[in-house]
């Protein structure tokens, strides 16, 4: 903008371009920083165990080897994980979306006693992570015969905070006339859902599928503290488990399990950048 | 509309349909919030053997023997020193990048996108790519040290490199989602407040300490908040890269918690361990209230 505003004489125009070729230069050495490393995971998962212990390091390999996926596939369990990521992902978001919508729906569009104190509980539940509240439930879920189950991934994320949080902010922004002529209508409760609300509040929708899919695919702690089997285990547990799997570090095959586990969430990133960016950065809630 | 004592039956309904709608919502933050967080205080004053079965109280033995034993003020000072470089050095960073952002051009959404990659990858992945970039003998850290002339580090090997290397990892993996809210922060500072800083002929420097930092303090403050209790809580790197090791030099607050719970048993422990992490997260989680309640209303 300013460059428009102040035309300078010629040497000064010069040296700001010169200014700017450093400012861009020294933005892509930054964002190199954070991109270069997926790109040397991905390069080593097409190494030779050779090709890894050489100094210096080379970038690409000589020929590129599919035979690390192979073998990183068959190391553990990889079919099962790969199976339970997924199910397990896409079960709590299912759960989600029946308890979170109601609720939303109660909390945004209705009347009742107690509702700021109830909305406070939920809230509540955004900040306390995990990480705070795994030991009871540990004892808890051993004493009903739990551990080890579906159950134990699934039934602690369905009341997400965040989203009772996010969809009823949008909910929110419904205009109230709408909601009256439906109610007129003598249209139910559950048509008033889901062809009229729902639909209006698609990008938040959207936000949060993201949201809770990515944290999800991507937990490990929970997981890891709630199972002790490898039948009901996941991804990331594996790619973590397939170090400690051989003696001499195999980085090549390590990193291509490693790609596994992060591809579908790059793959989504590239697909809806811009989805994910407001999702993960709406309220900070990580 | 039908007539009116129908109508009050109608309300009656219609408020326990409320409740209704919110209870499997409520139920869930019961049993999964509340109640592990009641608990936890009265497993944090019981000596419970997770072998034997035997559970008695205590008191507050537990607590005693903690800020008693050394090793657990080490966990307690490792982990606020972690937090404290993390939480300093990602927001400073952060705050460089957003305010160099801001404009919309192509390079810098690119830019952007890049420098967040990191925070939707799951920390696990992070981890172990990093433990191969940090690898001693064939590392790519390493080669890049021995390029720049610098000597080369045992990284994750040496408890005295240890920790920072878990810092570096945090940093980076968090600098982008920091970057990312800043900027939305700076983007919301309207024109005309810097319209009016041109028109005093205020330098860059003092417009961005004295509008642009300002005006951004509700962001920041939030961010450290988040910052403080999602560094405070960090598991995933310490099991993965270091198990707490090398000589305890990185075993943090929630790997200390896991092990004390699930390796040695040691229940009444493990959960007064927990009460330091409840303190820090609650007060994180009060103040962060606060500052949402505060966005809502003023928006």
């Amino acid at each position: 903008m300013a460059e428009r505003i102040i035309p300078g004489p010629g040497a000064r125009s010069a040296a700001r371009l010169a200014g700017s070729a450093l400012r861009a230069a020294i933005l892509v050495a930054i964002s190199a920083v954070f991109v270069f490393p997926f790109l040397w995971m991905l390069t080593t998962s097409f190494k030779t165990l050779g090709e890894t212990i050489v100094f210096p390091p080379r970038l690409l390999p000589e020929s590129w080897k599919p035979e690390n996926y192979e073998l990183a596939w068959k190391n553990g369990r990889f079919p099962t994980y790969l199976f339970n990521s997924v199910f397990i992902s896409l079960s709590i978001l299912a759960c989600q979306l029946v308890v979170v919508v109601p609720a939303a729906y109660a909390f945004a569009c209705r009347a009742f006693a107690g509702k700021k104190l109830l909305f406070g509980l939920v809230l509540c539940g955004l900040m306390i992570p995990g990480q705070a509240t795994f030991l009871p439930i540990y004892l808890l879920f051993s004493e009903l015969g739990l551990i080890d189950t579906y159950a134990a991934l699934i039934a602690p994320m369905a009341a997400s905070s965040f989203g009772i949080f996010l969809i009823a902010q949008s909910f929110r922004q419904v205009p109230l006339e709408i909601i009256e002529a439906a109610r007129l209508d003598k249209a139910g409760t559950f048509k008033l859902i889901a062809r009229i609300l729902m639909p209006m509040a698609k990008p938040a929708l959207i936000t949060f599928a993201l949201f809770s899919f990515i944290a999800h695919w991507n937990d490990y702690f929970w997981t890891l503290s709630m199972t002790t089997s490898d039948a009901i285990r996941t991804l990331p547990i594996g790619v973590a488990m397939l170090k400690n799997v051989e003696n001499v570090k195999s980085w090549h095959v390590i990193m291509a399990g490693n790609m596994i586990l992060v591809a579908p969430i790059l793959a989504i990133y590239l697909l809806a950048s811009k989805y994910i960016k407001t999702a993960f950065t709406y309220s900070g809630v990580k | 509309m039908r007539s009116s004592p129908e109508s009050g039956s109608r309300a009656r309904r219609g408020r326990i349909a409320s409740y209704l709608f919110i209870a499997p919502a409520i139920a869930g933050c019961l049993i999964f919030t509340v109640y592990p967080l009641v608990f936890n205080f009265y497993l944090s004053a019981v000596k419970w053997d997770l072998l034997s079965g035997s559970r008695r109280f205590v008191g507050i033995a537990n607590f005693a023997r903690l800020l008693g034993s050394p090793a657990f003020l080490a966990v307690l000072s490792n982990t606020a020193l972690y937090m404290a470089v993390v939480v300093l050095v990602s927001i400073s960073a952060a705050l460089l990048l957003a305010a160099s952002l801001k404009e919309s051009t192509k390079l810098n959404a690119f830019v952007q996108s890049a420098v967040f990659t990191p925070h939707i990858i799951s920390l696990v992945s992070v981890s172990i790519l990093w433990m191969w970039i940090m690898e001693p003998e064939y590392g790519l850290l390493n080669f890049l040290l021995g390029m720049l002339g610098l000597p080369p580090s045992r990284w994750l090997e040496s408890p005295d490199s240890a920790l920072a290397s878990l810092m570096i990892v945090g940093v980076w993996k968090t600098v982008g989602y920091n970057a990312l809210v800043l900027l939305a922060g700076i983007q919301s500072i309207p024109a005309s407040v810097y319209e009016a800083a041109r028109l005093d002929k205020a330098g860059k420097a003092s417009t961005f300490f004295r509008v642009t930092l300002p005006l951004l303090s509700p962001s920041l403050f939030f961010l450290v908040i988040v910052n403080v209790a999602s560094s405070f809580q960090v598991f995933d790197s310490v099991s993965v890269m270091t198990q707490g090791g090398p000589m305890d030099s990185t075993n943090l607050l929630v790997h200390w918690i896991y092990q004390t719970g699930f390796e040695y048993y040691r229940i009444g422990e493990a959960a007064a361990g927990s009460v330091f992490l409840f303190v820090i997260v609650a007060l994180a989680t009060f103040l962060n209230f606060r500052i949402v309640s505060g966005r809502i209303h003023y928006q």
